[in-house]
């Protein structure tokens, strides 16, 4: 439908939309996260649902305290590697569609805990993460801000064709696998089917 | 006001018989001074300083492991020599190997009489086999989880402990990374300053071919 016709219709008091429109704009205004936190950046995210903040603007404000009813996984703090296993089991029981926002340098990277022995550098390296945020810790503007991001990329996205969302795609994996405690480190390090190491930008 | 150490160790010696405590002294300005207890007379001292009058140190406010790899200290030497005839005086270099051990150490104060701290120490016998002291749980029920934290990290076997278990890293790891010979993983991905050790590990990580962890 073209917009001058919507326009007209409109006008009469008809409104007019897509299913596609439609069905994106309920996902977006209603994502509900799951209510975890690890370490200090789950204070910010705790701000930022409070009244000065406010996350409920965004309809995401009813944390879920069982990944079956959560739709986005905030992974606000620290991941060590006794705790990745089962943040990766979290992130398998809950039910498509589901994203993930890594919240702070400790859960994009390692953060300033990077290389130690006993945390792991970077949430992206077992599930797929759609939103990531610096920071230590980010601000609760910055959680907002990645949550604008999230949901502009949900409106933007094409219900059918090759770029459709992961859940509508039948062979996409929903579950990955969880890493076991090794007798040194995890294992495997990494999922290699959705993380490689960044490629160096000069030969060494 | 606590007795001097030096007044408590004479007087430690004249109230439990045969008891091997000694002062370490602390060089730094102001710094405290500890007492070093020998593993074997740990349980005695410990009730001994939380039961005596004077002392009445209830309070173990916190316990600490210290690693000591080995050591070793050369010392060069002159000595005179028949080199080809002539004599010479020749410099040799002497090696002194320091058998490395294991420390823990307690902070103790008192609730009761308001002082503190008093510091002892004990150090296990070597670093391999021999990394076993008393556990000081059954004296003071806070030293629970710190000397799991220790056992964690260091590797120090308590005796009698009610529960030995690894308290922060997971049941199936072998290493205690708080040591000083501990060998992290090489799981060096994306340096892109790499210097020193980490561009060394690098390479050997990169010449045997292997990326990753994975």
């Amino acid at each position: 439908m073209d917009e001058g016709l919507r326009g007209e219709l409109s006008r009469h008091g008809i409104f007019t939309t897509s299913l596609e429109g439609l069905y994106n704009w309920g996902r977006k205004n209603s994502i509900w996260p799951l209510q975890f936190g690890l370490a200090c950046c789950a204070i910010e995210m705790i701000a930022a649902t409070m009244a000065r903040y406010d996350l409920a603007r965004f309809g995401a404000e009813v944390f879920r305290p069982s990944p079956r009813q959560a739709d986005l996984m905030i992974v606000a703090g620290t991941v060590t590697k006794k705790m990745a296993p089962q943040v990766v089991r979290l992130y398998n029981q809950m039910p498509e569609p589901k994203y993930v926002i890594a919240m702070g340098a400790c859960a994009i990277s390692g953060g300033p805990f990077k290389q130690g022995y006993n945390v792991l550098k970077g949430i992206d390296r077992y599930i797929p993460v759609d939103v990531h945020i610096p920071g230590c810790p980010p601000r609760p503007e910055a959680l907002l801000h990645a949550f604008m991001t999230l949901q502009k990329r949900i409106d933007a996205q094409k219900l059918t064709g090759p770029s459709r969302p992961r859940h509508l795609v039948e062979e996409a994996p929903s579950e990955f696998p969880i890493p076991d405690f090794g007798p040194h480190d995890l294992t495997p390090g990494k999922n290699s089917a959705i993380w490689a190491p960044p490629r160096k930008a000069q030969g060494v | 006001m606590m007795e001097s150490l030096e007044a408590l160790v004479s007087r430690m010696a004249s109230v439990l018989p045969a008891i091997d405590v000694s002062l370490v002294p602390n060089e730094a300005p102001g710094g405290p001074s500890s007492l070093r207890v020998a593993p074997q007379d740990g349980r005695r001292a410990a009730e001994f300083f939380k039961s005596d009058p004077g002392l009445r140190l209830d309070y173990l406010s916190n316990l600490t492991g210290v690693d000591w790899p080995d050591r070793v200290t050369k010392q060069k030497v002159k000595s005179k020599r028949l080199v080809d005839g002539v004599e010479k005086e020749v410099e040799e270099t002497l090696e002194t190997r320091t058998p490395g051990f294991l420390e823990v150490v307690y902070h103790l104060y008192s609730i009761e009489l308001k002082h503190g701290p008093l510091i002892f120490r004990m150090r296990t016998a070597d670093r391999m086999a021999g990394v076993h002291l008393p556990s000081m749980t059954p004296v003071w029920r806070g030293a629970e989880f710190q000397e799991r934290e220790v056992f964690d990290l260091y590797g120090v076997r308590f005796d009698s402990h009610p529960d030995l278990r690894r308290l922060l890293m997971w049941e199936t790891f072998e290493d205690h990374p708080m040591r000083k010979d501990y060998v992290e993983p090489n799981d060096y991905e994306y340096e892109p300053t790499a210097h020193d050790e980490v561009l060394a590990k690098i390479k050997e990580r990169d010449s045997s071919g292997v990326s990753g962890t994975a």
